[in-house]
């Protein structure tokens, strides 16, 4: 730490380095590290009203965690139905990751690959201008595109592919295109870095050698961009299960997303420790499957952050 | 087991630019075969119309008799080694030369025992499960022969594999590449822009410019008896004179170059074309074909004074003027050559050691 200051220091001078520092800490401490062990704090205490707080009744209790594994029976009954949202939303969030994987290697590996300059500057910028639109906004938008009289309905009836309109919004076909459209880019642009720094001369060498044109990316750009990929699908993986706008806007209304049930808690159950404990499972369930994930296709962290 | 390749009228276009100007060649199965050319010349280009990466505008690449267009880089009977090899750095060595088998299914098994035989003939035994990042460039460029003779092509295509290595290597990879294709006797195909590279190994050389196949033949002809002036002045040193044709009798031309008393030049049946008196002409005379005049009536003698001298060791580099004209001339260091700094000296040069070509674009130096 010490030695991190002073190589700052003889780099950037005095006064940038001490900046640095202390915005980086600002950053990690203030509005990483402390919500999140306040959070951590608040899920192990009872929901109490606000006179009780600091009383003899304010102490440590694994109450709330009880509550998602075993509901509000006391006997051994599991929570079925808060576990099984739990593990809906993963598996839709695990959908929805290798679905943006699946759209957007192609696109990253043109991008790199295939087109050069001014072109592939404007196709960058074609990809992130329309996440200049609030996501929210961009979620209604899907809903009017995916809703009974929207424009995929009234195309598909008018060219008479289908008689009734098709309830997109409860099949959750717009909750999935919203998702996987709202972080698209995050799959994208990790793509792009890994592929495009691969030496074409590579890519060649395998054609050269008889590889076809599956054989050359399944052996050669797919190995290489491994991290790459992995970063990709951590961030959609990790956003896509804490999301929380789409599932609200695009979900059906037989369908519950995980972080809905977070925001219930906490907004209109008013239970704040028991929305913390379940933000904690959300989060500590993630970080394992993406983990293990990681191990199974040997991918370490620090390939990642390149 | 080896085909011979032709090239039948090969045109190359890019929009407006002409990379590769009616390319008319045959290659031999089993040889040798280089092209020589400064960058931007079009070698590349017509190894990929080879490889298959490029296909022509215009014209037939032949392999084996077999018209190749429409034919993949993954289908032709060649290997391609890159400039910079372009080995697969998250594969172990073995597995960078079984990367061809593994691409057509061969087996595992099978794969080692052929990874194995070919580390065997690069020299490299018993080192198949180290990373390519642990070998030196020398044996890198042995792995990417190795690779690329994994599946037994017909035909080895080479682009400046040696041109990352440092001097010595060089030398050395020179006489390896030679023995292995002697040792496999495949074709090789061989670009460079060394001509030293092109005339220790080749048995033919190619040399281009701006896309135009100037001279093709044994590194011999090419450098004693170029065809154009841009082969003169491009392979090897050379100088060069303008100068006109006084007269020219079939065997020896008499050529007014500025120098005083004319210069006799023979005509060379294997030389550019003949020149007619009358004509102008680029006169070239190469700096180890100068000599110090040992006798006052030696022929085609002419005054000159000491300029500077670039000591080499083996051979001293020297700058000679004569009327104004600054001349290279190399001497073997053997003691007997001394240069007074102040003196006129005398030179002069043998009639069959100048070549005399109509004048035409010149080399860069």
């Amino acid at each position: 730490m010490r030695d991190l200051f002073y190589d700052l220091v003889r780099r950037n001078g005095m006064a940038v380095s001490i900046y640095l520092m202390l915005a980086v800490s600002l950053w990690v401490f203030i509005l990483i590290i402390l919500p999140q062990l306040t959070m951590l704090d608040y899920s192990f205490r009872f929901n109490l009203p606000p006179a009780k707080i600091g009383g003899p009744e304010d102490v440590y209790t694994l109450e709330q965690y009880r509550y998602f594994f075993q509901g509000s029976g006391a006997s051994d009954g599991l929570n079925t139905l808060d576990i099984g949202i739990l593990f809906k939303t993963l598996l839709a969030a695990v959908f929805v990751t290798i679905f943006d994987l699946i759209i957007c290697y192609p696109v990253a590996f043109v991008l790199a690959k295939s087109s050069t300059g001014a072109k592939a500057r404007l196709l960058v910028l074609a990809l992130i201008v329309p996440y200049w639109i609030n996501e929210i906004l961009r979620a209604f938008a899907f809903r009017i595109l995916f809703g009974a009289t929207g424009v995929i309905n009234e195309t598909g009836m008018g060219l008479g592919l289908w008689d009734t309109p098709i309830d997109f919004i409860r099949q959750d076909v717009a909750l999935y295109a919203g998702l996987a459209y709202a972080y698209i880019l995050l799959m994208i642009f990790p793509l792009y870095n890994a592929i495009e720094s691969l030496d074409r001369n590579q890519i060649e060498a395998a054609r050269d050698m008889g590889a076809n044109w599956w054989q050359v990316h399944a052996k050669v750009v797919i190995p290489y961009a491994k991290p790459g990929i992995a970063s990709g699908m951590t961030m959609v993986f990790m956003l896509t299960s804490g999301a929380l706008a789409a599932p609200q806007i695009l979900g059906g209304p037989s369908n519950l997303w995980f972080t809905q049930l977070v925001y219930q808690w906490f907004n209109s159950g008013g239970n704040w420790p028991r929305g913390s404990a379940y933000a904690m499972v959300l989060l500590i369930v993630c970080i394992a499957l993406v983990l293990l994930v990681m191990r199974l296709f040997k991918v370490s962290i620090g390939e990642i952050k390149q | 087991m080896t085909k011979e390749i032709s090239l039948e009228h090969v045109w190359v276009e890019f929009g407006e630019f002409t990379a590769v100007h009616k390319a008319n060649l045959n290659i031999a199965g089993g040889e040798f075969f280089s092209f020589l050319g400064p960058s931007g010349c079009g070698k590349t280009t017509l190894l990929r119309c080879i490889s298959g990466f490029q296909e022509p505008t215009r014209g037939k690449v032949k392999i084996g008799g077999e018209d190749m267009r429409g034919v993949g880089p993954n289908k032709r009977p060649t290997a391609l080694i890159f400039q910079n090899l372009a080995l697969f750095p998250l594969r172990s060595i073995a597995d960078n030369i079984a990367f061809p088998l593994e691409v057509r299914g061969v087996s595992k098994k099978n794969r080692r025992k052929r990874a194995d035989e070919l580390l065997e003939l690069i020299a490299l035994p018993g080192q198949g499960d180290k990373k390519v990042s642990e070998l030196s460039g020398g044996q890198k460029q042995r792995v990417a022969i190795a690779r690329a003779l994994a599946v037994e092509p017909d035909i080895l295509l080479l682009d400046e594999p040696l041109s990352a290595l440092d001097l010595k290597l060089r030398q050395h990879m020179r006489t390896e590449l030679r023995a292995i294709q002697k040792q496999v006797g495949l074709t090789f195909i061989y670009i460079t822009h060394d001509q030293g590279e092109a005339l220790t190994m080749s048995d033919r050389i190619a040399v281009m410019n701006k896309g135009k196949i100037e001279q093709i033949g044994d590194g011999k002809a090419i450098y004693d008896h170029p065809t154009t002036s841009f082969v003169a002045s491009f392979v090897g040193e050379n100088n060069v004179l303008d100068g006109t044709v006084l007269s020219n009798d079939g065997k020896v031309m008499q050529i007014d170059a500025g120098l005083g008393t004319p210069f006799a030049v023979e005509n060379h049946p294997a030389g550019g074309p003949a020149l007619a008196p009358g004509d102008a002409c680029h006169l070239f005379v190469r700096p180890e074909a100068l000599r110090l005049s040992k006798d006052e009536s030696a022929i085609n003698q002419f005054s000159t004074n000491f300029v500077t001298e670039e000591f080499e060791g083996n051979m001293r580099h020297i700058v000679m003027n004569a009327s104004g004209k600054d001349l290279k001339l190399s001497l073997i260091n053997d003691g007997t050559n001394a240069i007074e700094a102040n003196a006129p000296v005398k030179l002069d040069f043998a009639p069959g050691m100048g070549i005399a070509l109509k004048p035409g674009e010149l080399a860069s130096a």
